[in-house]
Formats: structure tokens, sequence, C-alpha cells
């Protein structure tokens, strides 16, 4: 305990209260107050209401959560893959190609999205790599944009776990796939869990780089958002965003529990 | 063959021909294992007999424990070749070498229950159901952990698990049994039970060959037929556990290994045909068991601290007087150290006269000439 007299620990929990509540959970109240107000002239609203929320469900609001999903899961998945295969790869070389390469993952998350955009909407633009008005576009630009944070994570899992296990594995006679599949991929579920997790969440709040390539039927909850404030229609962008946070948190809940049963906790 | 199982709440009489390995000697011939230019096993020749427990003891550093990943296969020497039974395994996978492993820190699957551990092996060797529930009921038994089979290793001790840990590899029957300091992570007590239980293991499963690494020498003497001692990537010395202790070939060997008294002596007499020696110490003239030394040798007299007594009798008939330093009351024992001209010498004793001499007065001990023997002393190695 890093205080430890009462009226000190108090003093923190306030301060604590004071920074999650402005920076945190007021932009959120906002939002959520937003979503329900009839009209909002003063501080506070002057009624409440649900219209926007069916207003929004009758729209193309189900379409752009089915969107947001889709494209979540499938690049997150993807990451997940190649990030866990890049993290395994990188653990066998040599300490110079670690220290070249490991940065060079990190590379497209320094990158703003809408320079990823741009740049895959110029380099698949033409043949024989015309993907330009496709879905494939977007999940690749998803996939681009959060593949550094799945490759860190499971490096981190990788980093942290003992070669103790894969050796005993090796040498009980397990090959090298049977020792993957049966003793690497479960130790390091929970950061394999956790790595999905982040992608889809930053996955599911991407705008960036979708606006820039994102066809006619594919429209996500951050561009249907954007479109929607950008319109002045403030409280449906409000409404779809309750949308997006409840859905992004339903399956985040889901993933850490998953989690606690994977590790036991 | 029944043999007794662990020690334990539910001791088991087993077959133990069902867990025994068929075991086969281990031959280390001129291996060598280097990072880059820097060389941590220099050339290293050294054979492990069929059903022997061969412990490599050392500090930190000295090579002990790249001897032994050299023939799990996770170290590949830049020299040499490593056999196991008649296969030379040194290019061999570590799958393909037909070991079985146990270390530090146990390395059970957390996310797999007892039985799933100790049916790891077989699983991925590909053996058929029945034989693995055989294997994985008999390799638990002979541990004293068959009423575990379905608990996972978070639900238990540090010495359960080990004990898990050997039944994993002993139920894929290994040639040959790899302990990397098995027991270092355990606390004293239950590690001096393990250490026994190990060895009455050993005694059910005559077979087994056992490499066994670890810096504790008290795990080594108790359960090594011959010792290993490494020092600076290389082997100082080799030979049956009691000879090693009796009679040291080297100055390293005889203080890592129970921590001898060396007490500088000239030859005065060459061992007669009954083995004795005479040596002068200063004044005293000392009888020990000797060498080949010759009459004027300069010499180093090796004596162990338990074997110093503070009383005279018939058999302790060697004399040397030092002056009391310190005393460190210990329970069962007491540790004094003396200054015998200029040399610490330190005594262990069980009994002890009713009044213990003040520090800084001079007090004789006494020592048999047949616990003592004589060693060159340039082989400081």
């Amino acid at each position: 305990m890093l205080v430890w007299s009462r009226s000190g620990r108090l003093i923190i929990w306030v301060i604590f209260a004071l920074i999650f509540g402005v920076l945190f959970l007021a932009p959120l109240a906002v939002i959520l107050l937003s979503s329900l107000a009839d009209q909002w002239n003063g501080v506070l609203p002057n009624g409440l209401t649900t219209e926007h929320y069916a207003d929004v469900a009758k729209g193309a609001a189900w379409n752009a959560v089915k969107a947001s999903l889709v494209t979540g899961f499938a690049a997150s998945a993807l990451a997940l893959v190649s990030g866990t295969w890049a993290a395994l790869s990188l653990r066998l070389q040599g300490p110079a190609l670690k220290r070249l390469l490991g940065p060079l993952f990190f590379i497209p998350s320094a990158v703003p999205s809408v320079s990823v955009g741009l740049g895959l909407l110029v380099a698949f633009s033409h043949p024989p790599l015309l993907l330009n008005g496709t879905i494939a576009i977007v999940m690749i630009a998803h996939f681009v944009l959060i593949s550094a944070f799945t490759f860190g994570n499971v490096s981190a899992g990788l980093a942290r776990l003992s070669p103790d296990f894969e050796q005993v594995a090796s040498s009980l006679g397990a090959r090298p796939a049977y020792r993957l599949w049966h003793v690497t991929l479960p130790l390091l579920a929970p950061y394999l869990v956790a790595a999905f997790g982040l992608s889809f969440a930053l996955s599911m709040g991407e705008l960036g780089a979708t606006v820039m390539v994102y066809p006619p039927g594919w429209v996500t909850l951050p561009v249907s958002i954007f479109s929607l404030t950008d319109r002045g229609d403030i409280f449906a962008g409000a409404a779809l965003t309750m949308i997006l946070v409840a859905a992004t948190l339903v399956l985040l809940l889901g993933l850490e529990r998953i989690t606690a049963r994977a590790t036991g906790s | 063959m029944s043999a007794a199982a662990f020690t334990g709440s539910e001791v088991t009489d087993i077959d133990a021909a069902k867990v025994r390995g068929a075991g086969s000697n281990v031959h280390f011939d001129k291996v060598v294992v280097a990072y880059g230019a820097h060389v941590v096993l220099h050339p290293l020749t050294l054979d492990i007999a069929p059903g022997e427990i061969l412990a490599m003891i050392g500090p930190s550093g000295s090579g002990k424990t790249t001897a032994l990943r050299a023939v799990a296969g996770f170290v590949r020497p830049r020299s040499g070749r490593i056999r196991i039974g008649a296969t030379d395994v040194t290019d061999l996978p570590p799958y393909e070498r037909g070991l079985g492993m146990v270390v530090q820190n146990y390395a059970l699957f957390p996310h797999m229950r007892v039985e799933d551990n100790v049916a790891f092996g077989l699983r991925a060797q590909g053996a058929d159901k029945a034989l693995i529930g055989e294997r994985v009921k008999d390799a638990l038994a002979t541990v004293g952990m068959a009423t575990f089979a379905r608990r996972y290793p978070r639900e238990l001790s540090g010495g359960q698990q080990q004990r898990v840990a050997i039944a994993r590899a002993l139920a894929v029957r290994p040639r040959v049994l790899l302990l990397d300091e098995p027991l270092s992570a355990l606390d004293a007590q239950i590690r001096r039970n393990m250490v026994e239980e190990i060895a009455r293991l050993h005694r059910s499963l005559p077979g087994l060959t056992i490499l066994y690494v670890t810096h504790d020498q008290t795990e080594a003497l108790t359960l090594a037929d011959k010792i290993a001692i490494m020092r600076d990537g290389r082997v100082c010395s080799h030979g049956p556990t009691t000879e090693l202790y009796r009679r040291p070939p080297n100055r390293f060997t005889a203080e890592f290994l129970g921590r001898a008294n060396l007490l500088p002596v000239t030859v005065a007499e060459a061992a007669g045909p009954k083995g004795f020696a005479t040596a002068r110490h200063g004044d005293a003239v000392l009888t020990s068991a000797g060498r080949d030394e010759k009459a004027g040798d300069k010499s180093l007299l090796c004596i162990r601290p338990q074997h110093l007594s503070l009383t005279a009798d018939s058999e302790h008939t060697n004399r040397i007087v030092g002056t009391l330093r310190e005393v460190h009351w210990q329970g069962e024992l007491t540790h004094l150290v003396l200054d015998v001209d200029g040399t610490p010498v330190r005594v262990s004793a069980t009994k002890l006269p009713m009044a213990l001499p003040e520090p800084g007065t001079k007090v004789p001990l006494f020592f048999a000439p047949a616990d003592t023997s004589l060693l060159p002393e340039d082989a400081g190695v």
C-alpha cells in the first residue's frame, strides 16, 4: 500500500474520482443523455425520449452494426493469426533480427489511419490488385491498423512464458506442431484473448481509414455516426454511439469471462 | 517384482517393471558447447552407466546445466558427440531422444489436470488409450499421487507438483531421466523428504539411468552412485560418491563437497603397506591415509569438520592445537571455527564438553588417521 493514512487514501480516491468522472464518464454521460434527449437547450435536456433509438433502428443502424461486427471479427481474427505467427517466429530469431523486425511490426500503429486508408486506396485501385470498392479493402485497412497491437500483446505473453514448458513437452516426445497446439497456445490463451479483445475494440471504433475506403452497402457504425453528426443529427448519432458502445462492451465482457475460465481465476 | 511406492498417504505396491525405463548408458565424447567465442563446456568426456545416478554438481555457471541440456537436445554441441545407448543423439531433435525431464519449477501444464499432465508424453507419441490409462495409473501410484489425478496443478503443494512432474517423466518410460535442480524450489523440510523419496524411487526402478544436476551437495551425496564436480565448464573430478568424499582428488573437490579442512603438511614418511603416511604440520606429527606421496612432498591433509573431536580416544590419535575463534550453536550441531597456525579449521560437533572454552583459548583437536587423506598441494584445479 503506497498511502498509509486514512485521510491520504481519501484524498487519492477523490482525485481519482474527479479525473475519472471528468475525463471519462462525463463525455459518455453527455452522449448517453443526448441519445435520450427530446430537446437540449439548457444545461440538461428538456425531456427524455427513446425516439432516436427507434429512428436509427428503422434506418440502416442494424446494417451498420452488422458491418462493424463482421469487420471487427474478421480483421481481429486475421490480426490474431498473423500477429501470433509473427511473434512466434520472431522469438526464434537471433537478437539482431529481433531488434530490427520487432519495431517494424509496430509501424502501422504510428501511421495516421487516414494515411493508411489513402495508401490502400492508391495501392489497390489498379489491376491486378483491384480491391477498391470491395469489403475486402475495409478488412485490410482494419487489419493493418490493429495487427501491431495483436503482435505486441502476444509478444508480451511469449516473453513471460517460461521456456521450461515447451522444453519439457519436447523432451517427452511432443513434436513442434503438437507442442504448439497443446502447450504453447493454451498457455498463451489469456494473451490471445486480450489481443483479440483489444483489436476488436479498436476495429469497432475505427473511422479514419474506413471513411476513405468503405464501399456503398458496407457502412460501419463509426462511419454512420460521422455521417449523422455531420448532417447535424446529433441525437441520432449519439443513439448509434451508444449501440456501438453496448455491442463492444458485451463482446469484451464475454471475452473477459473466457479469459477468466482459461486462467482459472 | 513388487516395489513400495513413494511414501505418503497412499503407499501402494506396484509392479516396478511397469514404470521402469529400459536404462541406457549416456556417453559424452569430447562435447564442446560454446556461445560465440564464449566456451561454456570444454571438451567433456564422461560415461553414465545404465541404471546409474550421476550427480553433476558445481557452482553457478560451472556448465552442469549446459551438459544436461546438451543431452536433452536444447543445446547443440559445437563439437563432440553424445550417445544414449547405441544411438548417437547429437543431431536428433529433443522429441526423438526418448528422455524424461524434470525441471526446477516443475513446468506442469497449468491448463491440464494431473492425469493429463502425466499422459501428455504418451499422447504426444500416439500411444493407444488403454496403454495411456494403464501407464498414467502406474506412474501416479509410483509417486503416491493416484488420488490427485483429477486435480489441477494449482491445487497441489510444491512437493506434490514435483512428484507429478516425476510421474510425467516416468510415464513415457524414458531411457534416461534428466533431473535439473528438481528440488531447488522446495523448502528445506520438503526437500529433505523428497531426496529420500527419489532415493527410494530409484531403488524400486534400478534400471533407470538418471542424470541429476544440482548445486546441493547433500542431494548429490544422498542420491548419486557417482558424482561429477564441474568448475568453469570442466569436470574437475568424477568418481564414486563415497570415494570422492573420502578421498577428494583436489582442493576444489575437497572444499566443495563437504567443506573439508585442508591443513598444509610436509610428508615425512610415504605410505606403507597399510596405506598410512606420516606428515608434519608445525611440531605435530600426523598419520594420514596416503596415496603415492613421497617424503618431503608438500601436501594438504584433508579432514572433515565432523571428524574432528575435542576429546581424545583410542581411535583419535592425531592431535593438533588451535585457537578458538567462533562458536555457532545450531541445535543438533555446534560449529566451531579455530585458527591452526593461520589455517582456519572448522569443527562440527554433536557432543561438546559441558564447559565450552572461551574464544581466544587454545583448544586441542583430535582425529583418526582413517578419516583423513592427503592431496597434492598444487592440485587446486
